[in-house]
């Protein structure tokens, strides 16, 4: 067994167990820290097949920022969360067999799949020789995909625009800066100038 | 040695608990949106072993593009749950009604 065997069952194992940890953990804290441990090993599987750019941003874009909102949710919430766990046993059967069926159809087309042999003749971007990962996917994303990659730009401007809008809140209370207001005043209105009499106050 | 069948595989297992989890979890939608992650994850994981070994780029680009929008998917799904708990002091999916849909 190589190196790279031993290590590609290595992560597969550590990542497949902790996704099922993410969905069978009691604590929601834990399910999240489940799912930042099995992203770390997505990662290392994307190194062991030569994507090291997309593991590292797998790690980056993922531990870094999704998994760490998560924890930021599931820590604000007050909820109690033994009782979200009620139907867990109700609903173990169906799951069950929704999850073997899912399974047992994926292994079906495992078992059958062939590579069509003018797949690999038609390939559109090959892999240039003697480029780093990183070099290549640079020269084809900012060049052939990238209409593609503006367009998920702007669905990420979408969803911090949603995002902000969604949970900002407005509080009455609180004295906030009014600048249309404060540009219309002049200095006609905000200044007056009183001749006071000496030893008289107004 | 590794070939392709091996992380279509564990892919397939990935995807599979993902499932799973969304059924087992009815209650609890944090959980609900982490196994959201979790396929897309399986997903990603598809389109970059074949990528690898047909030897054809586009795939990571495709899998650069998931990961864009679970990205905003997440952080979308996340402010409605921060909404909707303030509304109604609650996250379990079942209270999810106003709509009488």
């Amino acid at each position: 067994m190589t190196v790279a065997a031993l290590f590609f069952y290595l992560f597969s194992a550590v990542m497949i167990a902790a996704a099922f940890m993410v969905i069978a953990a009691r604590n929601p804290v834990h399910s999240v820290l489940f799912l930042i441990l099995a992203f770390f090993n997505a990662a290392g599987l994307f190194l062991l097949l030569g994507a090291e750019f997309l593991a590292m941003i797998l790690v980056v874009v993922y531990v870094g920022a999704v998994a760490v909102l998560f924890l930021f949710v599931v820590m604000m919430l007050d909820v109690d969360f033994a009782e979200l766990r009620q139907g867990f046993l109700q609903y173990l059967p169906i799951g069950g067999t929704i999850g073997a069926i899912v399974l047992i159809e994926l292994v079906l087309v495992l078992a059958s799949f062939t590579t069509a042999p003018g797949s690999i003749a038609n390939v559109t971007t090959p892999l240039p020789p003697g480029m780093s990962n990183t070099m290549a996917l640079g020269r084809v994303l900012y060049t052939q995909y990238v209409y593609l990659f503006q367009a998920a730009g702007l669905v990420l401007l979408t969803a911090m625009i949603g995002a902000i809008v969604l949970t900002l809140r407005h509080k009455v209370a609180v004295k906030r800066q009014n600048v249309a207001m404060q540009n219309a005043r002049t200095p006609k209105e905000a200044v007056e100038l009183r001749k006071v009499q000496s030893r008289q106050g107004i | 040695m590794l070939s392709l069948t091996h992380f279509l595989t564990v892919a397939a297992i990935l995807f599979t608990l993902g499932i799973a989890g969304i059924i087992l979890n009815r209650k609890n939608i944090i959980v609900v949106l982490m196994s959201v992650e979790l396929i897309l994850l399986s997903v990603n994981i598809n389109l970059v072993a074949f990528s690898s070994f047909l030897g054809d780029l586009t795939g990571q680009i495709f899998a650069l593009f998931i990961l864009t929008v679970a990205a905003a998917e997440a952080a979308i799904g996340l402010a409605i749950l921060v909404t909707y708990y303030r509304n109604r002091g609650s996250i379990a999916v079942e209270d999810i009604n106003l709509m009488k849909g």
